[in-house]
């Protein structure tokens, strides 16, 4: 079992020694860090993080990759505000629905530019990421919005726990919201039919279409799910912080996909799984929360998230490079 | 199986009649009929743009055939092939990059088409798992099911590629080039399988350059040139220079061309030369104007030697001598400056880069030396060069400036050989010069290599094709095992007896 896991998932089993390094080590340097109080809002700050690494996963499987999706999210947000006032005010039901579909819609649109214009995802998504921002700070001139359904910022526990010391260790409903999208991501990649040949189309793209894959339904499959996962966690986003801000989402979407590809999902397509995935982002979360508990300057983050991004993808290319090689006659 | 009703054999698999293709007004393909018996092994021989690929495309329903067309499968006669049709006549082609998923497991590559729709289904890794292992237990093949695609070698996907094809229940099925990167062992044994499928009632269309393999495992052979068909022959007692003849409309002496040369001053010597677990104790020695021959099977150290000698590997012992002066070549770099030159055997991808123009190609290794003293590159030095080696190699190039890739496989070839002869060098490396080259081509090319001889230069051949060192080379070295075993002068011996050192 162990034996099977280490060979089929190589680059999962690293980082999860990464991550155990981590923890034993801030374990031992902060007293606050092991503890149930510090873990559980570990996770709900992680939770937002870690839908869009789904999404994102699901793109990169397939062979593009997309830096959108922040910005779409905000994109929802907006919307969603209006639709909602519209609709007298919403639920958490309409709330998923809307959020969803807006985020679906502007993953379609990236979809439509790259199927039916054949130009690379990377451009295509620079542009609608300039252009969705853009529209957003235009049409909302950079206003803040905070007068929101009650429903959508109130605070919903799922797990609660007094510890000794008299305070709460709390799991919000982003957490279980996450752990849904990852469940769900889980089930489509590797459980159905349509996931499988998500990894087939990103592996060998030729060869897909060879086989009569379609397409264009891969590519809004992709994209759409990204979309749809944009959206759930900008709503998400909003419950946490209550309130919507334009420019408050946008940088995140390099942070995450450093992550998901410090997990493992491989620009250029065919690789990738949901755990590597989280261990990805669970890595950089960990370190960073290590950092603030032991009193770092915030502006060391990213130098050391940066600088342990680039150790582990460049040790996970070293032990590739080692273990497989070059056919005869070269790469195909 | 195919034959348990009386008869049946009697109905072709696949029966094309008066088929032809015109692109822009130049028929590629010019009323050529090709049919195909059920559990035939069949050969589509031709030269590169004879239009055997035109033929194949149309038959599998990508291309369009020219009015006038007759088609059936298996007796059903059928107006129009889509590539729809024709799967589900059971026709399979398994291309030459074999379209597999490299990052897959083995099961899921051969079972894919079961994951296949646009509604999502739920997978089911068992019964995946169970089809895959039937498949290839009737191939007799034993590959475990959970290995990632990319670890296997070449040999073991073919297997999975062919595979693939029989779980869609294909009954004919095309192999493009299937035993190009292939060992010697490697082949016999994928062989083997093309004997099994066609016991087991499927047809196999064989596409091949390797004519000796071809007319060990064909029934028949279609040749075709320049898009016509020359005739339909049994391959029993049908002979390589036959069907090279009937390929290229040309009679080729195979005459051994050896001559002594032992007498010419040594150009390159080695001595001792050892690297751990590549080769040991390899001595030999190039004469000027000297083609040695340098063949076995692969695996038996002769690329790796060929590699130490151009510096992109040390050896452990010995020493290796250019003009009597020792060298400690450090890297390719090196060797380049000592006049070595280095023909890989995967030129058309490492040696090339395909999308750049003939011209910068041929000039790549020389740059420093076409630059004026201010490191720009001198224009007319370049185009000088350029223009010299297109005339010598008669290289048939549009433009100088066109992309490499807009070149035949045979002029691709000349492309690399004129960019390391403008290196002047002393020593000329070829490793494996004929792969993926047409019979045609082949004798161009080795023209050439004869004229270069003549010119002085001292080459050093690296084959697995016994008879293209036999017929080529001045001295035959035979390697096995990391050593050399023998030495073969060509006019002594005959083919059959080399053959059967290296082979035996």
């Amino acid at each position: 079992m162990v034996k099977a896991f280490l060979r089929d998932y190589p680059t999962e089993a690293r980082l999860l020694l990464v991550v155990l390094a981590i923890v034993l080590f801030l374990s031992l340097a902060s007293d606050s860090f092991f503890t149930l109080v510090n873990f559980t809002s570990l996770l709900n700050n992680t939770a937002v993080n870690l839908i869009w690494a789904a999404g994102l996963l699901v793109v990169l499987i397939a062979g593009g990759i997309d830096i959108s999706f922040a910005v779409a999210a905000s994109v929802v947000q907006y919307v969603a505000v209006y639709v909602f006032e519209a609709l007298g005010g919403g639920n958490w039901a309409i709330g998923f629905v809307v959020a969803g579909a807006l985020g679906i819609a502007l993953g379609f649109v990236n979809a439509t530019l790259i199927h039916h214009f054949r130009i690379i995802t990377i451009v295509v998504t620079i542009a609608t990421f300039n252009a969705f921002f853009g529209l957003l700070m235009f049409f909302t001139s950079g206003r803040f919005l905070y007068n929101l359904p009650d429903w959508w910022v109130d605070r919903i526990i799922i797990f609660e726990h007094q510890t000794a010391n008299g305070t709460w260790a709390e799991l919000t409903l982003p957490v279980a919201v996450m752990v849904l999208c990852l469940a769900a991501t889980w089930l489509l990649i590797n459980r159905t039919t349509l996931g499988r040949q998500l990894y087939a189309f990103g592996d060998n793209p030729e060869g897909a279409r060879r086989l009569g894959i379609n397409i264009a339904l891969m590519q809004f499959l992709a994209f759409g799910w990204m979309g749809m996962m944009a959206g759930i966690g900008g709503l998400m986003q909003v419950n946490i912080v209550q309130e919507v801000v334009p420019n408050a989402l946008i940088g995140r979407e390099l942070d995450v996909l450093a992550a998901v590809v410090l997990g493992g999902a491989r620009l250029g397509g065919g690789r990738g799984s949901v755990l590597g995935c989280v261990l990805g982002v669970m890595i950089v979360a960990l370190t960073q929360n290590g950092l603030n508990l032991m009193g770092v300057s915030p502006f060391a983050f990213k130098m050391v998230v940066g600088a342990i991004i680039l150790i582990a993808i460049s040790a996970s290319n070293l032990s590739f490079a080692r273990r497989v090689r070059p056919p005869v006659g070269g790469w195909k | 199986m195919a034959l348990d009703t009386p008869g049946a054999a009697l109905t072709p698999a696949i029966s094309f009649r008066h088929v032809s293709k015109v692109f822009g007004g130049v028929h590629a393909l010019d009323d050529v009929d090709f049919e195909v018996m059920p559990g035939e092994v069949h050969c589509l021989a031709g030269e590169n743009g004879c239009g055997k690929s035109t033929l194949i495309k149309i038959i599998t329903g990508v291309y369009t055939p020219e009015l006038g067309v007759e088609m059936a499968f298996f007796g059903r006669r059928v107006a129009s092939v889509t590539p729809n049709i024709a799967r589900q006549n059971g026709i399979a082609v398994i291309w030459q990059d074999l379209a597999l998923f490299p990052e897959m497991s083995v099961a899921e590559n051969i079972a894919f088409e079961t994951l296949l729709g646009n509604l999502p289904r739920l997978v089911s890794y068992r019964s995946l798992r169970a089809r895959s292992a039937a498949i290839l237990e009737t191939l007799g093949e034993d590959i475990d099911l959970d290995a990632r695609l990319n670890t296997l070698p070449i040999a073991q996907r073919q297997i999975v590629a062919i595979a693939r094809a029989l779980i869609s229940d294909a009954k004919l099925i095309f192999m493009d080039e299937p035993t190009a990167s292939l060992t010697q062992s490697e082949t016999d044994s994928l062989l083997g399988v093309v004997r099994k499928l066609a016991a087991r009632g499927v047809s196999v269309v064989f596409v091949s350059h390797r004519l000796a393999e071809v007319l060990d495992i064909a029934d028949r052979v279609t040749v075709l040139r320049d898009g016509k068909l020359v005739g339909v022959f049994e391959a029993e007692g049908m002979t390589q220079s036959r069907l090279t003849e009937l390929m290229t409309g040309k009679t080729f002496g195979a005459e051994v061309a050896a001559r002594d040369m032992t007498g010419a001053p040594a150009v390159l010597e080695v001595e001792g030369l050892s690297r751990h677990g590549e080769f040991e104790d390899v001595s030999l020695t190039v004469h000027k104007g000297e083609v040695v021959g340098l063949t076995g099977l692969i695996g038996a150290g002769r690329s790796e030697l060929g590699h130490a000698l151009f510096g992109m590997t040390r050896p452990d012992t010995g020493a290796i001598r250019l003009l009597g002066r020792a060298l400690h070549l450090r890297s390719n770099r090196d060797a380049v400056a000592e006049g070595i030159a280095y023909v890989s055997e995967d030129r058309l991808s490492l040696g090339l880069v395909q999308p750049q123009a003939i011209a910068d190609n041929i000039v790549l290794p020389i740059l420093s030396r076409i630059s004026r003293r201010t490191g720009l590159i001198s224009p007319t030095e370049k185009a000088g060069r350029v223009e010299h080696w297109l005339r010598e190699l008669s290289i048939k190039a549009g433009q100088p400036g066109d992309p490499v890739s807009t070149l035949s496989g045979g002029n691709q070839q000349r492309v690399v050989l004129a960019k390391w002869l403008a290196t002047n060098p002393r020593v000329l490396i070829l490793d494996s010069p004929t792969v993926g080259v047409d019979v045609g081509a082949r004798a161009g090319i080795f023209r050439i290599i004869r004229v270069l001889a003549e010119k002085g230069l001292a080459i050093l051949m690296i084959s697995d094709e016994v008879p293209e060192v036999y017929f080529n080379a001045d001295r035959v070295l035979h390697m096995a095992g990391g050593r050399i075993r023998g030495e073969y002068d060509p006019r002594k011996v005959t083919l059959k007896e080399l053959e059967a050192a290296v082979y035996g």
